[in-house]
């Protein structure tokens, strides 16, 4: 345990960025977890009263066009979008991983199928292939993070394909298979595991498309449905409000957005670095 | 190299360009607009509300309205005044049962064919026989059959009647019976399709005051001035461009910097902002006979109750919503169902919000602890229609009436209020004649039509509007008006929020705007002062 | 070579019938009724059931697929409802639009993401090596929308700089004659030096908007490429024979970490070319993505249709094209082909 704690921090101090990235991190988890509670107004309750109000003591972050906290709503927000974030990437990396271990390791017909399959999705323009998923079966909360996770899909599918095909014939799992096991089991406990560590590093560069492929969705009006605080119906909301001065509607969940975004992307570099030192970009 | 050379190659290439273009700038006039028309054509199918922008500017029909000026110094089209365009003069005939009209000898077609009878009747039967919107509207002024239009000679064109009503001359005058040249049409006609609407759709065979220069759906329509009109004054721009720009905050950074002279569809806050800022010429007009309301579907329950619609209206923040949604751009009406400008009308604003009466009328209805609903509205119009959904949400629970508010795109809108299974929703309608009883027979008549959203029939308001309809007694008129009202209030079958209004910005530089019933823009009257 | 094409393309076909299938299904699936929509106001039922069997919408869905396919075989992508034109026309308009805005991104962000890549390779670890992951991870972390309304909001409505975002050209100005529909490549050769202005003015900001999305995985693919080649036996030949630094890094050094990166940048022009949907829509572009989008919503399949088929083959195209290339650059593909 240790050695990894050395290893670890000789990585992150030789990358403070990964340090940062990690922290920022961390803390987004924690909001996620206590957001609501910290928020200091409910973010649905509307004042008309104080709309449109630029950032000052009383509202950190300003106030929307019926009055309600930004702040509020950019906290509670946190909870969603890393909500959908992880599910799409989770689902995601399930399903891709699944069917490209399979692929990869019976080869055959298994393989034929699963390439077909994954090159028909990577083969879409992928922001118009979730647009069309998300407006087909309807405008909700799972179909976006449904559309996002098949859009990721052929990701984890080729790569888990790569990796388990490389393993395949190594000793190992030649010894595995002739001490008795399976050939289920022999994937799954035996080559499986060894193809984790670049396909985290996959998972977490796709958490940030994830939002930003939720933000998009919700410019063109696919997304989350009113009032519910999500930060990119927020920034397509306050688009409409930065020609007029009102900057800080569009302002503070596009800075949510991008720092979670900027932090995934940091953290799956890091990550890269600390699993193989060999591959380090 | 790279980016020192690419940033200053850049830097050069925004400076500004020579105003060559200058002399072209001022005889044009340059309009931004969110969408653009979809069909050159207004008698085809799924014409677009912009294409009746096109239809007005570049052919011309057999009458139009005349023109008043308001108190406030702006100019509107007079509905009580019939004005000569195509037809020069006409003539009503003794038994009251057809008009006659001689058009105008002048009169030539885009190609520089004459404009005849023959081609007027053509255009109507057309009109009458497409079906859709077109024959719609026809029919709204009693014009249905063919066999009505009858050409005399060459110059004069008979209308019969079916029926007497008020509305068929100043039907003659909305946007649809255009005059087509069916010389040019009808070569352009086949057997499958004998109205040539396959090549009319992109080939205007027009005599207006513009022709279609150039027309690149999606993305923008070139007009050029026809310098033969003569159904009216000429026009002083020589061109007109309508770019379509799909960005409010864009088409308003456009108007604020001089690079566009006029648009309408901006958010109702710009406006309120650029009429204060003073920099523009903003006029603001209320859309007549027109309000948005809350609907709400009285043949299932629980909105069947009359009490706990009586109760949605005791609870709807209407003040609130004014000033925020709709930042006062329009007319307050708070319940009442006819629009300022229009026969009727009393600023009385029946309700006001009143939790505690509606709490009870709740529980009167059998409601004490609420129920759950769906409340939606059309996404196309969110800029509006979202704040008003999130406020009514907001008070609706106050009473019990927990809500989910469902977006539904603007392409499915009409689908979906087709299907008249919607509880409770937000919608507007705006009928082009100016009267409460053609409002009421299309939004409230037992008839059904697709417009009465609700679904409510009541034959004793039935009785009223069908009277109003064809009433000539201007006392018994109003006695039927006020009739139909009463029981409205009463029934509640939706709540009218507000008249909305029709916003124009425009450059200080721009005058002679005018607003038509048809809320397009008629590019005939404007001119650069 | 023309075998390894000829096989390339087979085995692209099947992608394209897939592609075909799903992205018709997806289209049927669209909620919403064209027939309703297209009927106008006060259409009755009737009205709309004429107007659903004058659309082929009343038909079993086995037998639409039958009958879109055998247009499509015809080169027939079908008609848009919105603007009423054949779809193939409308795409063929307005692909120049899209395909110039996402070269220009492209080669902003390529002259941009590869000297910094090249520079961070060659001090690893340096301020400089993080401060590029740093900038080029911001750019890709920024939803594309957001940046394309800042920009306009900076550059034209407060200082003026950026031409109006109307599109292509000012409103008054002519295109010049169409050659190739590149405005660029058309004015170039009309000779007309202030319509090349134009053009180029106007496309800066959303070029620039697209652009730095792309930047971040052409900077890291460089800088990955480079330090693997930097490393390399022949580079420590050609350092210790005494070539100049300048003449090892860009004669030997880069030439070679290339061909990781080309291979890269057409996944990249692809995936911009579906990027470009939201870039248009801010801009006014009138490429293809905004008239899918604006099909999109208003449930017209065909365009929508169109212009995934469209997108999909020219993915397939590419990356065909990119495979060539590559194995036409280097001699060890071709040997091992």
């Amino acid at each position: 345990m240790s050695r990894v704690v050395r290893h670890a921090r000789h990585v992150v101090g030789e990358n403070p960025v990964t340090g940062v990235a990690g922290g920022v991190f961390l803390a987004l988890l924690v909001l996620a977890a206590v957001g609501p509670r910290v928020a200091p107004y409910d973010p649905l309750l509307t004042n008309t009263r104080h709309k449109l109000e630029a950032p000052s003591p009383a509202h950190w972050f300003g106030t929307d066009q019926v009055g309600r906290d930004l702040l509020s709503r950019v906290l509670v927000a946190t909870r969603l979008d890393l909500g959908i974030a992880l599910s799409a990437v989770a689902l995601s990396f399930a399903a891709g991983a699944l069917a490209g271990a399979c692929a990869g390791f019976y080869g055959g017909w298994v393989d034929r199928i699963v390439t077909r399959v994954m090159d028909t999705i990577m083969a879409f323009p992928l922001f118009v292939l979730a647009m069309g998923i998300v407006a087909a079966l309807g405008n909700t909360l799972a179909n976006i993070v449904v559309a996002t996770a098949v859009i990721n899909l052929p990701f984890y599918a080729r790569m888990a394909r790569a990796e388990v095909n490389v393993r395949r014939e190594a000793g190992f799992v030649d010894a595995a298979r002739l001490t008795g096991n399976a050939p289920a089991r022999v994937l799954a406990v035996h080559v499986f595991p060894n193809c984790l560590p670049p396909m985290m590093v996959q998972a977490s560069l796709n958490l940030g498309w994830a939002i930003l492929n939720a933000a998009g969705l919700s410019f063109i009006g696919l997304g989350v449905r009113p009032p519910t605080p999500e930060w990119g119906i927020m920034v397509a909301e306050g688009a409409a409000f930065i020609v007029s001065g009102e900057w800080w509607i569009a302002l503070f969940p596009g800075l949510a957005l991008m720092l979670a975004v900027f932090c995934f992307n940091l953290l799956g570099d890091g990550l890269r670095d600390l699993m193989d030192p060999r591959r380090r970009t | 190299m790279t980016r020192r050379t690419l940033l200053i190659v850049a830097l050069l290439a925004l400076a500004p360009t020579p105003s060559a273009q200058a002399q072209g700038r001022a005889d044009t006039l340059i309009v931004v607009t969110e969408s653009g028309p979809n069909n050159l054509d207004i008698h085809g199918v799924g014409t677009n509300r912009p294409a009746y922008q096109a239809a007005w500017n570049v052919y011309d029909r057999l009458l139009t309205f005349g023109v008043k000026t308001l108190p406030d110094g702006t100019r509107m089209y007079d509905y009580s005044t019939l004005k000569p365009e195509l037809a020069e003069s006409w003539q009503l005939a003794p038994d009251g049962m057809s008009v006659t009209f001689k058009l105008r000898k002048d009169a030539k077609f885009h190609d520089g064919t004459p404009v005849t009878a023959h081609d007027v009747k053509w255009s109507f039967d057309r009109a009458v026989t497409v079906g859709g919107f077109p024959t719609f509207q026809m029919k709204a002024g009693s014009l249905e059959k063919p066999e009505q239009f009858e050409v005399v000679d060459d110059l004069t064109f008979r209308v019969k009647f079916v029926r007497k009503d008020k509305l068929t001359l100043p039907d003659l005058a909305v946007p649809v019976p255009v005059v087509i040249n069916a010389r040019l049409a009808k070569k352009h006609a086949t057997a499958q399709d004998p109205w040539a609407m396959d090549w009319l759709k992109a080939n205007p065979a027009a005599g207006g005051a513009y022709r279609i220069e150039s027309w690149k759906p999606g993305v923008e329509t070139i007009y050029a001035r026809n310098d033969d009109w003569k159904s009216g004054p000429l026009p002083r721009f020589r061109r007109v461009i309508v770019r379509e720009v799909p960005s409010a905050g864009n088409r308003r950074a456009l108007l604020e910097r001089g690079d566009a002279d006029i648009s309408f569809d901006l958010p109702p806050k710009d406006f309120a902002e650029l009429a204060k800022a003073g920099k523009l010429k903003v006029i603001g007009h209320p859309v007549e006979n027109a309000h948005a309301y809350l609907g709400m579907n009285v043949k299932n329950p629980p909105f069947a109750h009359p009490k706990v619609r009586q109760a949605v209206a005791h609870v709807i923040p209407y003040q609130e919503i004014f000033d925020s949604a709709v930042f006062q751009r329009g007319v307050l009406l708070a319940g009442y169902p006819i629009a300022r400008g229009t026969a009727g009308y009393e600023a009385m604003a029946p309700f006001k919000p009143d939790p505690d009466k509606a709490k009870k009328l709740m529980a009167e209805a059998g409601y004490p602890n609420g129920f759950e609903t769906v409340l939606s509205y059309d996404q196309g119009f969110a800029t509006i229609n979202e704040p008003m959904a999130i406020l009514a949400q907001e008070a609706l629970a106050q009473i019990g009436i927990r809500a989910t508010i469902n977006k539904v795109p603007g392409a499915n809108w009409r689908a979906a209020f087709m299907k008249k299974d919607m509880p409770i929703f937000l919608n507007a309608f705006g009928g082009w004649l100016n009267y409460p009883e053609y409002f009421f027979f299309w939004n409230i008549h037992g008839q059904n039509a697709i417009f009465n959203t609700s679904s409510y029939q009541n034959p004793e308001m039935d009785r009223l509007i069908d009277a109003a309809r064809f009433e000539t007694d201007p006392k018994k008129y109003a006695e039927q008006v006020k009739g139909f009202v009463a029981v409205f209030l009463r029934d509640l079958p939706r709540v009218p929020i507000y008249q909305p209004q029709l916003d124009v910005a425009m450059q200080k530089s721009v005058g002679g705007y005018q607003y038509w019933f048809h809320r397009q823009l008629d590019y005939r009257q404007l001119a650069r002062e | 070579m023309l075998r390894l094409i000829g096989r390339r393309l087979a085995l692209a076909v099947p992608g394209i019938v897939g592609v075909v299938v799903v992205s018709f299904l997806l289209n049927r699936a669209l909620p919403g009724d064209p027939a309703a929509f297209f009927a106008g106001p006060a259409a009755t039922r009737e009205a709309v059931e004429e107007i659903r069997v004058k659309l082929g919408l009343d038909r079993s869905l086995p037998e639409q697929f039958a009958l879109y396919v055998r247009d499509l075989l015809r080169g027939d992508l079908g008609t848009s409802l919105t603007t009423g034109q054949p779809v193939s026309r409308d795409l063929l308009a307005r692909l120049p639009a899209s395909l110039e805005l996402t070269l220009a991104g492209l080669l902003l962000a390529v002259g941009v993401a590869v000297p910094l890549g090249v520079l961070a390779a060659t001090r690893p670890g340096a301020w400089l090596d993080h401060l590029t992951r740093v900038v080029t991870t911001a750019g890709v972390s920024l939803p594309v929308f957001f940046t394309g309304l800042l920009l306009v909001y900076v550059f034209y409505y407060l200082l003026g700089w950026a031409p109006a975002p109307l599109g292509r050209l000012d409103a008054v100005s002519a295109p010049p004659p169409t050659v190739t529909g590149f405005l660029l490549v058309d004015a170039a050769l009309a000779g007309d030096p202030e319509t090349f202005r134009a053009a180029l003015a106007h496309l800066v900001l959303p070029a620039v908007t697209l652009g730095l999305f792309a930047m971040a995985p052409i900077a890291r693919m460089t800088r990955a490429a480079m330090l693997g080649v930097l490393g390399s036996d022949f580079v420590r030949t050609a350092r210790a024979s005494g070539l100049a630094p300048r003449t090892v890094l860009v004669t030997y050094a880069l030439r070679n970490a290339l061909l990781p990166v080309v291979t890269l940048l057409g996944m990249i022009f692809s995936f911009l070319l579906g990027a470009n949907v939201l870039v248009e829509k801010v801009f006014a572009w009138p490429g293809v993505g905004s008239y899918a989008l604006e099909a999109l919503i208003a449930s017209d399949y065909a365009p929508v249709q169109g212009f995934v088929l469209v997108m999909a083959s020219l993915y397939v195209l590419l990356n065909l094209f990119i495979d060539v290339v590559y194995g036409l650059v280097d001699p060890r593909v071709r040997i091992e082909g």
